[in-house]
């Protein structure tokens, strides 16, 4: 789609045309693509066009990408950032030595090199792992990019008292003694004293693992592995206004207010095969009303929330039966669950006795129907993981109602046939948590299971529910949670759940304290593994294992229903970044 | 509240009457004997103040709904039984599993749900305004009783002892008037146990409830007692009572507070909608009862994320607020001016 002048019609012909071959579209979302507001152009390319597929492709350069949010990012910082959309927007502004490829779904999560001339040469241990740098990678003043940046960059993680708050996986990879103490702390002259690193020349990096790990190539295409420049590093600071690597720069930025970035023009695009940098200007506006987020974005004053959590309840059904060409209603990665103790509910067929008689259709209508919900999920393996079986569903979940006849059997195997009390802990922050917390609730009473709902404060999450202890002491027998993975793998998604060595006494999040010797064994092998397919057969055995256990009641695979503005050009979700559009290759129609 | 005030006075032929609340200034109205003094002869305060509510006609309207509104909390379960459907049974045959709202038109409102039903899960709305009537009137009502016994014995001691104790009591009570209530309730409610001193879920959340709003409410009724106790405490039927020997237990009991009562009884009506309104809010913020005990103040904060979607859902449990308050306060009224304080003995 070339547009020069008469825009609005072209654009209008050009969705329309895309509008017309979505077999989804309903009369309601073709009237959205039909209707030319006053207000910019209002064609929409059709519900679910940018999911799995392109959405308007374009080349076509200039014009402002205007993104809202109404949560503002933990960092901007690359080494500090852990929000999921920090993640995808970070790749404005840093470049890595490998990242994911730009495809729309599943093919987003194959890693392809940035930095580095190739995805890396790994020695036949796994423990070693060198990259070349490409020529031409500059910072925004137009200096080289060099290998000791790369290293300088990744060290500072391991300066958790002023850099802290990102993920910590490639120090645990790198350095899982703690040896080193970070470059703030560091006496060499060149602060690039971590041993696990070596930089022999200005192009070269190699990194010296302990100990295999098959997602070492995931660790390195976080943000957190962005080259930070030692003299551009202002520690605390420099989440304020980072020194770019990438195709655009820092103009301006108020926290809680607005960023504005601009074109960096010593970015070569012959260097990037990955950032397609479209528009001349990036903006984001930060509200505290996610409300009249929704219904600025609906009239077209800005193009997509940067935080992409879902349109709210509140405008859902006017977006999808005025708009629903413009909405998009991707996986998002993230299990909705309820989990159980097993120091509260010892016995395995009292929680079998559980899962038994929820009422899954209940659950999905309370987390917003299957579509603002998501699909009923059976087992506690997303869709785009390796290893992922949707039709593993060891309590017939999917039916969709209730089984009480084998939940009172369950209750009579575990001794308590008349039901027994127990414990919803629930997040007093979360409307849809608490509503699901009242459909459990309800289907529990038909079997006999009298469960009291405790809202808990929803920011202190790692001192109640992540504290074994807390649990104990209230009796919290079902603890209502969400989990997506940092990087699409087996490892990324169920280690921290139920590997028993990931129990914490503060901040954990294996719930149920599920320890069992046969699963944290096969973890142990899946790491080791460095084929993708072999260490999903282990993550499919570990799943199955987790299923016997009776530990987790998964309610949906989560999806969002996203607005995307009619200008948006180049449009897809990626799958490695939660179902969020891939920022980077965004655009915009002037 | 001019309007039934005038009128009233306006209906009533003795002079005596009108004089009271048109001259605050006066201070007795017994002594006026007049051609009309006959047809009061004989009659008690209470009767003439009870004439003079007879003849509100917002203030009795006011009455009845508070009536009703009783009834029907008491009845609830009869009255589901017969109307409505268990308060907290999911009716999700009735829900759009797309946009979670009603699937019939305001609200689901049909000849099966009087009042439509709840988005997401369809319980019947009708039912949980009927069972949210309870919480709003038991919180209300005990935490006004328990404001008031505690107001009013403590405001009589500072009035009529005087000194420090006085001092004390009523630095206190500023210090009370001058605490953040909601705040410190929520805070109070987040660390409740789930069980304690054999109640259990809803229980120990109605309990707090009482007892915090109650707990902040006892100031206002104590300075009220103690400024009414300092005036009367050296009227002569004190002095009398003192003067005969009575012990000051006796003449607290047997002489002010007897003159108290009115007053008393004039805040702790109109203390009552506050309460209702204080309860709806905390239960609002989410520190209320739990689910999926049924209170309006939740209702209304569900109804939040689906109100253009739903507005009838967020329409119905205000209207019920509305309609409370409002009738509590017209009664509350109409008890102020017919028991004029001034008026009494």
């Amino acid at each position: 789609m070339t547009l020069m002048s008469s825009q609005r019609r072209r654009i209008a012909a050009g969705a329309l045309l895309a509008a017309a071959t979505m077999v989804v579209t309903t009369a309601c979302g073709g009237d959205g693509g039909n209707k030319t507001g006053d207000k910019g152009p209002k064609a929409a390319a059709g519900f679910n066009a940018a999911v799995n597929k392109v959405a308007n492709p374009s080349d076509k350069k200039g014009g402002e990408l205007k993104f809202i949010g109404s949560q503002e990012a933990d960092s901007w910082d690359p080494q500090r950032g852990y929000y999921g959309f920090v993640w995808d927007f970070a790749r404005y502004y840093t470049r890595q030595l490998v990242s994911f490829k730009s495809e729309p779904g599943a093919a987003s999560t194959e890693l392809v090199p940035d930095l580095a001339t190739d995805a890396g040469k790994v020695s036949a241990d796994g423990l070693t792992y060198t990259f070349t740098l490409k020529d031409g990678v500059t910072w925004e003043d137009g200096k080289p990019i060099t290998s000791k940046d790369i290293k300088y960059g990744i060290e500072r993680i391991w300066a958790q008292d002023v850099i802290s708050g990102g993920p910590i996986y490639l120090q645990q990879v790198l350095d899982p003694k703690g040896e080193y103490k970070g470059p703030y702390k560091d006496t060499s002259a060149d602060k690039l004293g971590l041993k696990a690193i070596e930089t022999p020349d200005d192009k070269t990096i190699i990194f010296k693992l302990p100990v295999a790990n098959g997602d070492f190539l995931q660790m390195l295409a976080m943000p957190a592995a962005s080259p930070v420049r030692q003299d551009k590093d202002t520690k605390a600071k420099y989440q304020l206004k980072p020194f770019s690597s990438g195709p655009y720069k820092w103009e301006s930025y108020t926290p809680n207010k607005s960023i504005k970035l601009v074109r960096n023009d010593k970015w070569d695009s012959k260097t990037d095969t990955i950032r397609k940098a479209l528009p001349d200007k990036i903006s984001v506006t930060f509200t505290t009303n996610a409300d009249d987020m929704d219904n600025r974005l609906v009239e077209g004053e800005y193009d997509l929330d940067i935080n992409a959590t879902g349109v709210g309840a509140a405008a859902r059904q006017k977006v999808l039966q005025q708009h629903k060409g413009n909405v998009d209603n991707p996986q998002t990665g993230f299990i909705r669950y309820a989990v159980f103790p097993q120091t509260v509910i010892p016995n395995i067929e009292c929680r079998k006795a559980i899962i038994y008689a929820a009422d899954s259709k209940s659950l999905q209508t309370a987390r917003g129907g299957p579509q603002a919900g998501g699909d009923i999920a059976t087992n506690m393996l997303p869709p785009a993981i390796k290893g992922a079986d949707a039709k593993a569903d060891p309590y017939g979940k999917l039916a969709g109602a209730p089984d009480l006849a084998k939940a009172k059997e369950a209750l009579k195997n575990c001794g308590k046939p008349n039901g027994f009390k127990t414990t919803i802990a629930v997040r007093n922050n979360k409307k849809i948590e608490i509503a699901t917390a009242e459909s459990l609730q309800q289907s529990l009473k038909a079997v006999g299971i009298d469960a009291q709902i405790d809202q808990f404060d929803g920011a202190q999450t790692s001192g109640i529910i992540g504290s074994p202890k807390v649990v104990k002491d209230k009796g919290y027998g079902i603890i209502i949670m969400g989990w997506g993975a940092d990087f699409p793998s087996g490892q990324g998604f169920l280690q921290p759940l139920v590997d028993g060595r990931f129990i914490l006494q503060s901040g954990n999040n294996n719930f149920s304290e599920l320890n069992d010797k046969a699963v944290n064994g096969l973890f142990d092998q899946a790491l080791k593994e460095t084929d993708p397919d072999k260490a999903g057969e282990l993550y499919k055995q570990i799943n199955t294992k987790v299923s016997e256990a009776a530990v987790y009641l998964p309610f949906t695979h989560e999806k969002n229903i996203i607005w995307r503005s009619s200008r948006l050009t180049n449009v897809y979700t990626a799958d490695a970044y939660n179902g969020r559009y891939d920022y980077a290759s965004l655009g915009v129609v002037k | 509240m001019t309007a039934p005030l005038h009128e009233t006075s306006a209906g009533e032929s003795t002079a005596t009457v009108v004089g009271a609340p048109d001259a605050p200034g006066t201070p007795d109205n017994s002594g006026t004997p007049d051609a009309s003094a006959k047809a009061i002869q004989g009659r008690s305060p209470w009767q003439i103040a009870w004439t003079r509510l007879k003849r509100d006609k917002l203030a009795l309207a006011g009455a009845f709904v508070v009536v009703f509104l009783i009834l029907v909390a008491i009845l609830a379960p009869v009255i589901v039984g017969l109307l409505g459907h268990p308060p907290d049974e999911f009716h999700e045959d009735q829900i759009d599993p797309l946009f979670g709202t009603p699937i019939g038109s305001w609200g689901g409102i049909s000849s099966d749900f009087l009042l439509g039903v709840e988005p997401v899960n369809g319980r019947d709305v009708f039912s949980r305004i009927v069972y949210g009537a309870r919480i709003s009137l038991l919180v209300a009502f005990l935490a006004a009783v328990f404001a008031v016994v505690l107001g009013t014995v403590l405001g009589i001691i500072a009035g009529y002892f005087g000194g420090w104790i006085d001092a004390a009591l009523s630095r206190v009570m500023d210090v009370m008037l001058a605490f953040p209530q909601l705040l410190f309730t929520i805070a109070l409610v987040s660390v409740l146990p789930n069980e304690l001193l054999g109640l259990d879920g809803s229980g120990v959340r109605i309990a707090a409830l009482v007892l915090v709003i109650g707990f902040f409410g006892w100031p206002y009724v104590g300075r009220i007692v103690r400024g009414q106790t300092l005036s009367l405490r050296n009227r002569e039927y004190v002095e009398a009572a003192q003067s005969l020997g009575a012990g000051r237990f006796y003449i607290l009991r047997r002489e002010l507070l007897p003159n108290l009562i009115a007053p008393i009884m004039v805040y702790a009506t109109l203390m009552i909608p506050t309460n209702i309104l204080t309860e709806a809010a905390l239960s609002f913020l989410g520190a209320g009862v739990k689910p999926p005990t049924a209170s309006w103040g939740q209702m209304l904060s569900t109804a939040i994320t689906t109100y253009e979607a739903d507005p009838i859902f967020m329409v119905i449990p205000g209207f019920a607020i509305f309609i409370t308050v409002l009738a509590f306060n017209l009664f509350g009224d109409g008890v102020r001016d017919a028991l004029d304080p001034k008026g009494s003995r």
